[in-house]
């Protein structure tokens, strides 16, 4: 089975080929039948190799399909490795990633780009399974930009809205810069190790360069920026909230289970590199620290449904990050893993509300929902119960190994720990304000003109089985996600440097209760009936006072990131490209086209139509030749 | 018996040439800068019939044919498109001919 390893990528693939050449000619029914069923097949393929994997000692298995170019000592291959960390990552890519087609045929059902739709998606799970199966830099690379691409697309999926298009490159632009830090990451590697084969690099590095050398500090700071673009990690988060432009099924798929978790994937990948060079790697646990507080206050703010959820997807991957950066490389996928189901579910729940109300993302514009969509309302439950980590749910077992990895750090322990938690704190906070706005309280949606219309989608959208189903999976697997062993130990073996931390029954009663608690402060605040005024109250004089009034507005945009990279980099630039707008380079090559026009014109002159004058021309000529012969 | 030296027989030849081309470049009459022309083919041919007696070499001879052959050839199409031209332009001065320039 494992063998036909190459067939993975190759069905989605296939399936982007049927769709793009039938030029949306193909009637719906198998354009969502081709769509959702190349991922289904790639996920039954994945599963069977998964078996395989499990059921044999664990072997880690390389297969070359073709080599790609042979450039002297670059040999970069078609070929994928297998191990247990791309065994999970392709699981979670195509089961996650089938269960959304298969909500997209129901979400996507009256959209006139249906085929087009499923078209980018499936090239964008082939991309995905060929980063994650990648055995070499230059074929990771490959997916990387192919999942960045599918990226651009499907945010500006609904490209006649000008604002789509401006997120969309916006996203395209933003993580241009970490990739170009990436590919420089890999020219370095290629020049001094010779090989870009993953492999080979992790058994190279160790051997030619000693802990926290320069050379190795400067290839761990490049990828990490690679991976800091992709992840939508500071300073290159502010692409994610605006890519919410895209349809809820892309935000699901690719701006919360998988895409922008590659940026983990390849620090988990080229882990090596990040333990030669511990200042990155604590550099990264900061970045994932910062991240997720940044995030977690701005979730805090927000009033559209899917900027909370991805200001909370950045703050997850910031604890992804976190642990990554305290060396937990297990703690950090199992969390990746966990994520991806419940961000995934609640991306879809939101995508059934907000599908409900005509496309309305205003969460204070709805309310009262949970009598209308039953079962989006259980979905958020069980989703933010997941993300906001309450007891014995999946998103429990992953945060709780991160913060003990990072209480465990020798250095920064408490700092990190004590950050963490606050973050943990405000996940409650926000993601449990988010479903009692949406779904207790009054119905703020009921005096608009088509409350009634709205009422029988609900009907519609419940009873749509395509869109029913995968609620329930990933809602299932949310819940007891965290039984799942990831089976990553091999993989991280040689550096399993964080040995179980021993940490006293006061943290862990800390860790139980401070979700707990930020819940209990946001029903307090938002969905209490008994403390409706007193919560209403309390917000109304928080949102009033100068530290809060200043402290709202500046969460609300995200801390300002906006606005000053509008002034440090967009503006300057804008300011250089009006100067430059007759493009000084150019300056030279017209002065050659005018040289060029000047001399045509002067030769021009010299043919009269005068036979004497050429015949005297020839002569002078010749004389001039036979001069210079005898003269010489 | 006395010989003329070879020398003599080139200059003639290059003084015949230069005549030639001098009535080519100054003539505006197209039949005499036709005549020019074949002034210049025969002391072409002149030099050759020199050098082929001053070598004794046989091929000076012959090209002196081919030479001949020519200037028969280049005079009947020339006189041909004279007469076209006459007939098209009632004229036979070259410089009326001027229409192809840049």
């Amino acid at each position: 089975m494992q063998d036909w390893i190459g067939l993975l990528p190759a069905f989605p693939l296939a399936g982007f080929l049927l769709l793009v050449l039938s030029r949306g000619r193909m009637p719906r029914r198998s354009a969502g039948l081709i769509g959702a069923g190349s991922v289904g097949l790639s996920f039954l393929l994945a599963a069977a190799i998964c078996i395989e994997f499990l059921s044999g000692d664990g072997q880690s298995f390389q297969k070359t399909l073709w080599v790609w170019m042979q450039v002297g000592s670059l040999q970069p291959g078609f070929s994928f490795y297998l191990d247990g960390l791309s065994v999970v990552m392709i699981l979670i890519i195509t089961g996650v990633g089938f269960l959304i087609h298969l909500y997209s045929t129901g979400f996507m059902a009256d959209d006139p780009g249906f085929a087009r739709f499923f078209s980018y998606m499936n090239l964008f799970v082939a991309s995905m399974l060929v980063l994650v199966l990648a055995d070499n830099l230059v074929l990771l690379y490959l997916g990387w930009e192919g999942v960045g691409l599918c990226s651009y697309l499907l945010i500006g999926f609904w490209y006649d809205k000008p604002a789509n298009g401006y997120a969309a490159r916006k996203a395209f632009v933003v993580t241009r810069v970490g990739d170009t830090s990436m590919a420089i990451g890999l020219f370095l590697l290629f020049s001094q190790l010779d090989t870009l084969n993953i492999q080979e690099l992790m058994t190279l590095a160790p051997q030619q360069w000693s802990s926290g050398s320069g050379i190795a500090v400067a290839a761990a700071a490049l990828l990490l920026g690679g991976a800091v673009g992709k992840s939508a990690q500071l300073p290159l988060q502010t692409w994610l909230p605006d890519a919410m432009a895209g349809p809820t099924p892309i935000s699901a798929l690719i701006h919360a289970a998988t895409m922008v978790t590659a940026g983990v994937y390849l620090i988990a990948r080229t882990h090596v590199l990040f333990e030669l060079a511990p200042s990155v790697q604590i550099l990264v646990a900061f970045i994932g620290l910062a991240t997720l507080l940044m995030a977690g206050f701005t979730a805090l703010m927000q009033r559209d449904i899917k900027r909370i959820l991805a200001y909370s997807t950045i703050s997850q991957i910031g604890y992804m990050f976190l642990a990554l950066g305290v060396g937990a490389w297990s703690a950090a996928i199992f969390h990746l893993m966990t994520h991806a189901f419940f961000k995934a579910l609640l991306f879809l729940a939101a995508g059934t509300v907000i599908l409900s109300l005509h496309h309305e993302h205003d969460i204070f514009r709805m309310g009262a929902m949970r009598r209308r969509l039953p079962v989006a309302f259980f979905s958020f439950v069980v989703g933010s119960a997941a993300l906001t980590a309450l007891p014995f749910t999946s998103g429990f077992y992953s945060k709780d190994e991160i913060l003990l990895a990072a209480l465990a750090h020798p250095q920064y322990g408490m700092l990190l720990w004590s950050g963490g938690v606050l973050g943990a704190f405000l996940t409650a906070l926000y993601s449990f304000r988010l479903v009692f706005v949406v779904f207790f309280g009054s119905d703020h949606h009921a005096d608009s003109s088509h409350g009634g219309e709205a009422d029988h989608n609900a009907v519609v959208e419940n009873a749509s089985p395509a869109m029913f189903f995968p609620l329930l999976i990933l809602g299932v697997l949310s819940l007891l996600g965290g039984l799942i062993h990831v089976p990553v130990d091999a993989v991280f073996a040689q550096g399993a440097g964080h040995e179980e931390a021993h940490a006293s029954q006061l943290i862990h009663t800390v860790m139980i209760l401070v979700p707990v608690f930020g819940v209990v402060i946001s029903w307090f605040l938002y969905g209490s009936k008994p403390y409706e005024k007193a919560g209403q109250h309390m917000r109304k004089r928080l949102l009033e006072s100068s530290l809060g009034g200043f402290l709202s507005r500046f969460w609300f945009s995200g801390w300002g990131m906006d606005t000053l990279y509008q002034f440090v980099f967009v503006r300057p630039f804008v300011a250089l490209a009006q100067v430059n707008r007759r493009d000084v380079v150019d300056l030279l090559y017209s002065w050659i086209a005018l040289a060029a026009r000047i001399g045509n014109s002067a030769v021009v002159m010299t043919q009269t139509g005068n036979l004497r004058w050429y015949a005297i021309s020839l002569v002078g000529g010749l004389v001039l030749v036979i001069g210079l012969g005898v003269w010489r | 018996m006395e010989t003329i030296p070879y020398e003599h027989g080139l200059i003639l030849a290059a003084i015949l040439f230069v005549c030639g081309l001098f009535g080519v470049l100054t003539r505006r009459n197209i039949v005499f800068v036709l005549m020019s022309l074949e002034i210049m083919l025969n002391a072409c041919g002149l030099a050759f019939v020199v050098a082929s007696a001053r070598w004794e070499h046989a091929e000076g001879q012959i090209m002196f044919l081919m030479i001949l052959t020519l200037a028969a050839a280049e005079v009947a199409v020339g006189l041909g498109l004279i007469i076209q031209m006459y007939r098209r332009y009632h004229t036979v001065d070259i410089s009326v001919l001027n229409e192809m320039k840049g």
